[in-house]
C-alpha cells in the first residue's frame, strides 16, 4: 500500500469536521456567556457606583470567579467539549486555560508547580496582548510625529 | 521479523485491573478489580499508576500461587515520561526488571521478550504487560485534565487500566504463544494527535501482512485478529486498507479492535479507547478468558502504538507508529 | 430597548466566538494559537479607533470576548504614548494592566488551593 492510497482510503474514512454544527454551538454558547456578562455589568453599574467605562473590570472578575468554580468542579471542560470556541474566546475561557493548570500542577508544589505552570496555556495571550499593544502605540505614536494622523 | 516459539511458551495466568471510568466498559466484568479512586488512593496520579501496576501484579502472583522471590523478570512499561510509574512498581516487585516503551504496544512487545526469556531457558516466571492512567498521560500529552478544550470525533480516550501476565514453560492447560512479529516502524506522514488511529492503522496493516506472509496463513486462520487502539475510525481505516488487497467481507469481519469495543457505544468517549493499558487489559483478561473457555482457538493480537512526544508533535514532526503482535493459540 | 441591548451583546459576543471556532475548524488551530490571534486582532482594530464603538454597541459583547484584552492593552500604551511620547510607549507597558489576568491569577492560585483533580471528567 503506498502512501496514495493511504491518503485516499484515509480522507474517505474519516469523519468530515461539521463546521456549520460547530460554528453555532460556538455563537450560541458564546453568545450566552456575553449575555450573562452583559447582566452582570448592569448588576455592578445599578447597585455599585461603576460608570460604563470601568465596570470592565468588576465583569471581568465576576466571570473568572464563576469560571473557577466551573473549572474546579469539571463542568468548563464539559462545555469546552460542547461548545468549543464558544466558551475558549470569552473571558471566562482564560480564566479556565489559567485555572486548570493550576489545579493540575498543585502535585509538583506551588512554586515550580502552580507558579511555573499557570500561565503555559494562556500565556501566549499574555505575551502577544502586551507585543501588540507595544507595537500598534508604537505605529501609531510614529504616525502621529509625522503628523499623518492626530491622538 | 517474525519470530517462531519452538517451546510455546504458555501464559500461567494473567490479570487486569482498571479505573473508576471502566466501570463503563463492556469488557468491565472481565476484569480482575476496579478501583473508585482515579489515584488509586495515592496522592499523585503517578502514584496512582504505580499502585494500580503493583496490585494487577499482586493478584497475578496470587492467582498463580506464586510470591515475587519466583519472579525472574518483570518486563513493562506505561506512558508516563520515562516511565516512572513501572520503575516504582518495579522498587516493590523485586524481579529483575527491563523497562520497555513500545508505546500503546509495550503490551505485546513485553510479552515477545517475555518468550524469548523463557525460550533461552534464561526466565521461569516473567511478567510481562503494560498499563495507562488517563490523568497523568492527558496532562502530558494533551492538556490539564480540567481544561475545557474541544475534542475531534476522532479523538480517543485514554484509559486507566492494566493488564500483566506471567508466562512460564508451555503448559497445554493454558494460551501458549507460538509465534510473533515485531513491527517495524511505520510513518504515513499523519500529524494530528487527535487522530491517531489513522497514524497507527498502517502500522498494524504491515505487521499483520508480515505476520500472515511469513506463517503461510490467511486471515482465516484465526478466530479473531484484534487490534490494540486503532479505535472506531482506525479499525475502519484498517480494515479498508485489507478490503482494498483482496480481503472478502467474511474476512474483514474477523478483525476487532479492543480500543473501538472498549467503552461500547458511548459517544462521549468519541472514537473509543486508547493508552497502553487499553489493549493490555483486553487481551489479558476476556480474549484469555475466550482462549480457555475453548471459544477461540487461534487468536493474533496486534498492539498499536504511536511513538509520538509532546515535544516532537510541538515540533511539527510527524507521528511515527509501530505494532507488535503475538499468535497465541489453546489447544 | 433593554431587550435589544441584550441581544445586541449576545449577537456580537456570538460572533466572535464564532470567527475563533472557524480559526480552530478550518485553520485547524490549537485553542491557544487562536485565542493569540484574537488578542492580536482586538489590539490592532483598537489601535484603528474601532474597538470602543463595538463596546460602546454591544457592551459585554464585545468586553467578555478574549480580543477586548488586546484593547484594553492597547489603550493603556496609547495613552500613555499621549502624555509622555517616546518615553510613554515604554512605560506604558507598566501601566497597562487586565482585570482578567489579575483576576485569573489570584483564582488560579485559589482554585489550586482548594481544588485536587480527583476524578476524571468525562
Amino acid at each position: 500500500m503506498n502512501q496514495e492510497q493511504f491518503d485516499k482510503i484515509e480522507q474517505e474514512i474519516t469523519p468530515p469536521t461539521p463546521y456549520v454544527k460547530n460554528v453555532l454551538k460556538a455563537f450560541l454558547v458564546g453568545g450566552l456567556i456575553c449575555t450573562i456578562g452583559h447582566a452582570i455589568t448592569y448588576f455592578y453599574i445599578i447597585f455599585f457606583d461603576f460608570t460604563e467605562k470601568t465596570v470592565g473590570n468588576p465583569t471581568a472578575a465576576t466571570i473568572i470567579f464563576i469560571s473557577m468554580l466551573l473549572t474546579g468542579f469539571g463542568l468548563y471542560k464539559k462545555i469546552g467539549q460542547f461548545a468549543g470556541a464558544g466558551s475558549a474566546v470569552p473571558v471566562s475561557g482564560f480564566g479556565n486555560a489559567v485555572i486548570s493548570a493550576a489545579i493540575e500542577h498543585r502535585t509538583e508544589g506551588f512554586v515550580l508547580g502552580v507558579g511555573g505552570n499557570m500561565f503555559k496555556l494562556a500565556g501566549s495571550v499574555i505575551l502577544f496582548g502586551v507585543s501588540s499593544a507595544f507595537v500598534v502605540s508604537l505605529i501609531k505614536l510614529i504616525l502621529v510625529t509625522m503628523g499623518v494622523i492626530e491622538w | 521479523m517474525v519470530i517462531i516459539f519452538q517451546s510455546k511458551p504458555s501464559i500461567i495466568a494473567s490479570a487486569a485491573v482498571a479505573g473508576p471510568l471502566e466501570r463503563k466498559s463492556v469488557f468491565y466484568s472481565y476484569f480482575d478489580s476496579v478501583v473508585e479512586d482515579e489515584r488509586w488512593h495515592q496522592t499523585t496520579n503517578e502514584q496512582g499508576n504505580a499502585k494500580m501496576i503493583e496490585e494487577a501484579c499482586q493478584i497475578l502472583l496470587k492467582k498463580a500461587n506464586l510470591n515475587n522471590l519466583d519472579i525472574d523478570f518483570f518486563l513493562a512499561g506505561d506512558l508516563v515520561n520515562q516511565m516512572t510509574p513501572t520503575n516504582f512498581a518495579a522498587k516493590e516487585i523485586a524481579a529483575s526488571f527491563i523497562g520497555l516503551f513500545s508505546a500503546c504496544a509495550t503490551s505485546v512487545s513485553s510479552v515477545i521478550i517475555a518468550c524469548l526469556l523463557t525460550e533461552l531457558g534464561a526466565s521461569k516466571y516473567a511478567i510481562a504487560g503494560a498499563s495507562s492512567q488517563h490523568n497523568s498521560t492527558e496532562r502530558q500529552f494533551r492538556y490539564p485534565i480540567y481544561y475545557g478544550a474541544q475534542k475531534p470525533a476522532t479523538a480517543q480516550w485514554t484509559v486507566t487500566a492494566a493488564g500483566f501476565t506471567l508466562i512460564g514453560k508451555h503448559n497445554p492447560k493454558n494460551p501458549s504463544i507460538v509465534a510473533a512479529t515485531v513491527g517495524k516502524v511505520v510513518d504515513y506522514g499523519q500529524t494530528n494527535p487527535f487522530h491517531m488511529g489513522a497514524a497507527m492503522a498502517p502500522a498494524a496493516y504491515d505487521t499483520i501482512t508480515k505476520h500472515l506472509e511469513k506463517r503461510k496463513q490467511t486471515i482465516k486462520d484465526y478466530d479473531v485478529i484484534m487490534t490494540g487502539d486503532l479505535g472506531k475510525i482506525g479499525l475502519e481505516i484498517l480494515k479498508r486498507m485489507f478490503a482494498e488487497t483482496g480481503a472478502t467481507q467474511e474476512e474483514l469481519n474477523i478483525f476487532r479492535d479492543a480500543g473501538a469495543e472498549f467503552y461500547g457505544e458511548d459517544k462521549s468517549f468519541l472514537a473509543g479507547a486508547s493508552g497502553a493499558g487499553c489493549s493490555a487489559s483486553v487481551y489479558f483478561s476476556y480474549i484469555l478468558q475466550q482462549l480457555k473457555d475453548g471459544r477461540y482457538k487461534r487468536v493474533l493480537l496486534v498492539a498499536t502504538g504511536s511513538l509520538l512526544s509532546p515535544l516532537t508533535f510541538q515540533q511539527g514532526e510527524t507521528i511515527p507508529c509501530t505494532a507488535h503482535a503475538i499468535e497465541v493459540t489453546m489447544e | 430597548m433593554i431587550f435589544i441591548d441584550f441581544l445586541l451583546a449576545f449577537i456580537v459576543g456570538g460572533l466572535i466566538c464564532a470567527i475563533g471556532q472557524l480559526l480552530m475548524d478550518v485553520g485547524k488551530m490549537t485553542p491557544g494559537k487562536t485565542l493569540s490571534i484574537l488578542v492580536v486582532a482586538g489590539s490592532i482594530i483598537s489601535g484603528l479607533g474601532w474597538y470602543q464603538p463595538l463596546i460602546d454597541l454591544a457592551g459585554a459583547g464585545a468586553t467578555i470576548p478574549i480580543t477586548s484584552f488586546g484593547h484594553s492593552l492597547t489603550q493603556g500604551a496609547i495613552a500613555e504614548a499621549e502624555k509622555h511620547g517616546w518615553v510613554g510607549v515604554l512605560t506604558g507597558m507598566f501601566e497597562v494592566t487586565s482585570s482578567g489576568i489579575s483576576s485569573a491569577i489570584v483564582f488560579g492560585f485559589i482554585a489550586a488551593l482548594i481544588f485536587k483533580p480527583k476524578g476524571k471528567v468525562n
